[in-house]
């Protein structure tokens, strides 16, 4: 929708355009009225001026749902740095753990994964090929074994032999599945029992293509697991993943990383103007 | 559950109206709100939901009050006719071929639910038609995907045609499908990697796949929480593929599963299973009824 001037159509569009990308009717509607009174404040009316105020203040809105938390990853004072990856099935946990790995492989920092996802066929197969790609170490236990053996094992492992890094997959798990919500708390607690401060972090994998369903799935799993942030993957394809504008207001989660593809390049840090754009893109322009 | 169903947003919205004869302009009005919102919480695409939403007051401006239901029951009554209409006809089976081996080609996004629906196919398959199904491994890209397909396929002792992954999955499936032909399996089921509808080269590398073996089923597989999107991604993988049917996963979690409806308004193919579970045995045939309950929160 390109528009002239800035009127009634515009914010139509503007509504339309962020239901479509996820954001949430009422989430929408609150955004647009936000927007409405800030266009009208600034008196902006070129195209060009109602494009930046708009951006300006989207980001404005995201960074205000969270004050003094920590945009990056939170590392160990001392000792290793654990981090366990939580998600529902086929978010790209595993996969955005074999990215994240070679960024801190690169680093030079000494890299541990633990492959907790005994369940889910091929899925211990799967971290290791990550692991042989990105030359960093892996702890796997037994098909169908306990996966909270294989966490224990790791983060021992990670204090005996000194790694900067763990890296705990986990299986993919639905949010209402309540035995394997326990499962995964049982898991950070082993992490917790062996390193007091660990997990540093706790970041939910959630689909960008993924619907209203994420605001559950970043509820219970926080509630489970007390999730620190989010990655949010497949950013690549058609959908923007305006979800988590709603789990940013409703939980104050943010958003630490992106994935834009497969390959192990495919990992960016979260930038809000970039994402605020990607969500417009086609109805703003910017200079 | 922050989500309320659409028999409790009329409800509240009609109360004071349950005990006029007929639904008035203004009552319209209202509950067409309602319903556009209950259906865009449950995730369906918002250009379908207007469609809908049209439809539906037009039915319901003509509509008398029917005995023993309040006017919030009986928009209900037409919303979910009309849903259930538009979800399709019940329990679409598996397309066969006249001569053996009927083939199955599993396709969708990454991580949708293709290799884990395809094991469950071929279970069902073998318990119910006695069949003697055979895998290609025709995902040559995600790491470990065969060995993944290849342990489905013990649990569920199902033989696996693979190459590695230094072949091209065009070549692969060639070879397979000479090979099922040999050892006269009755359905061959081809898992392939998952893609992006936008990625012109792996939906060419699809369509190659489909002009070489014309395979009898092309199952779409989506996964129900997928929002908005729903939309972009079934478009584009029919106008490439003209697919035949679709399967929805994940309906074990707590997702309403507008998908469906947003998938079913812009291909009008047939939704033939639902995933339940991670299990093999948690596949279960489309219930259109159900599928319109749910997604209506009722
Ligand atoms: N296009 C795209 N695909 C991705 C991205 N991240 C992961 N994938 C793909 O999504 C699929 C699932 O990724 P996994 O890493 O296996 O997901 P998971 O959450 O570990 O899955 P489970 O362990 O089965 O729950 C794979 O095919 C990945 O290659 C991304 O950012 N973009
Ligand atoms: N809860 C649940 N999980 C499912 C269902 N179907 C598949 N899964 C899980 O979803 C994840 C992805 O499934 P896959 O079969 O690997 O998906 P895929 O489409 O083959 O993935 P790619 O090959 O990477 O594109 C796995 O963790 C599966 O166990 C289902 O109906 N319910
Ligand atoms: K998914
Ligand atoms: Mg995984
Ligand atoms: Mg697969």
């Amino acid at each position: 929708a390109n528009f002239r001037h800035v009127d009634e159509d515009f914010f139509d569009d503007l509504e339309d355009m962020l239901i479509e990308s996820d954001v949430g009717y009422d989430m929408a509607m609150k955004l647009s009225d936000e927007l409405r009174e800030e266009v009208k404040l600034q008196n902006a009316k070129s195209k060009q001026d109602v494009s930046n105020v708009i951006i300006e203040k989207m980001v404005e809105l995201y960074d205000e749902a969270g004050q003094d938390e920590n945009p990056d990853l939170t590392m160990a004072k001392e000792g290793p740095t654990v981090i366990m990856f939580v998600g529902v099935n086929g978010a790209g946990k595993t996969t955005t753990i074999g990215k994240m790995a070679a960024l801190f492989k690169k680093q030079g920092k000494k890299v541990l994964l633990a492959a907790a996802d005994t369940f889910r066929a091929g899925a211990t197969e799967q971290l290791d090929v990550w692991a042989k790609r990105d030359g960093v170490d892996i702890v796997t236990g037994p098909e169908n074994g306990d996966p909270a053996a294989v966490v224990f094992d790791a983060v021992k492992r990670a204090k005996e032999e000194n790694y900067d890094v763990l890296f705990v997959d986990t299986a993919g798990r639905l949010q209402n599945k309540v035995n394997l919500m326990n499962e995964l708390a049982k898991m950070k607690r082993i992490l917790t029992r062996e390193i007091p401060d660990a997990p540093h972090e706790v970041l939910l994998v959630l689909d960008a293509t993924t619907g209203q369903n994420a605001l559950n799935q970043a509820k219970l799993f926080k509630e489970s697991t007390d999730v620190t942030g989010i990655v949010l993957t497949k950013l690549d394809g058609t959908a923007r993943g305006g979800i988590v504008l709603a789990i940013r207001n409703e939980l104050h989660l943010p958003v630490k990383y992106v994935g834009l593809g497969e390959k192990v390049d495919d990992l960016q840090k979260f930038d809000a103007g970039d994402f605020v754009y990607g969500l417009f893109k086609g109805l703003v322009e910017v200079d | 559950m922050a989500f309320e169903g659409l028999t409790d947003r009329l409800q509240k919205a009609m109360e004071k109206l349950r005990r006029k004869p007929k639904v008035t302009e203004a009552d319209l009005r209202e509950t067409m709100r309602e319903i556009r919102l209950a259906l865009l919480e449950a995730d369906v695409n918002f250009k379908v939901v207007k469609d809908f939403v049209k439809t539906v007051r037009e039915k319901a401006a003509g509509a008398e009050v029917l005995k023993g239901l309040n006017p919030a029951q009986q928009i209900v009554k037409i919303v979910n006719d009309e849903l259930t209409k538009l979800m399709g006809e019940e329990a679409v089976p598996l397309n066969k071929a006249p001569h053996i081996p009927t083939v199955i080609m599993m396709v969708g996004l990454q991580g949708a639910g293709k290799t884990t629906t395809a094991g469950k196919l071929a279970l069902r398959l073998k318990n119910e038609n006695n069949a003697r199904p055979m895998f290609i491994a025709a995902d040559v890209y995600r790491p470990a995907a065969i060995t993944q397909l290849q342990q489905v396929a013990d649990q569920i002792d199902v033989p696996v045609f693979e190459k590695g992954i230094d072949v091209d999955p065009v070549e692969i499936v060639r070879e397979g499908m000479e090979v099922a032909k040999q050892n006269h399996n009755d359905y061959v089921i081809i898992d392939t990697a998952g893609r992006l509808q936008i990625d012109e080269q792996l939906m060419d590398e699809l369509a190659n796949i489909k002009e070489l073996v014309k395979p009898n089923e092309i199952l779409l597989v989506i996964d129900s929480m997928t929002g908005q999107n729903a939309v972009n991604t079934a478009q584009g993988f029919d106008n490439k593929l003209d697919i035949t049917g679709v399967v929805l996963t994940k309906l074990d979690g707590d997702t309403r599963g507008g998908a469906a409806m947003s998938i079913r308004a812009v291909t009008g193919k047939p939704i033939k299973f639902v995933g339940e579970g991670e299990k093999m045995e948690d596949l279960d045939v489309f219930h259109p009824d159900r599928m319109a309950s749910r997604i209506l929160g009722m």
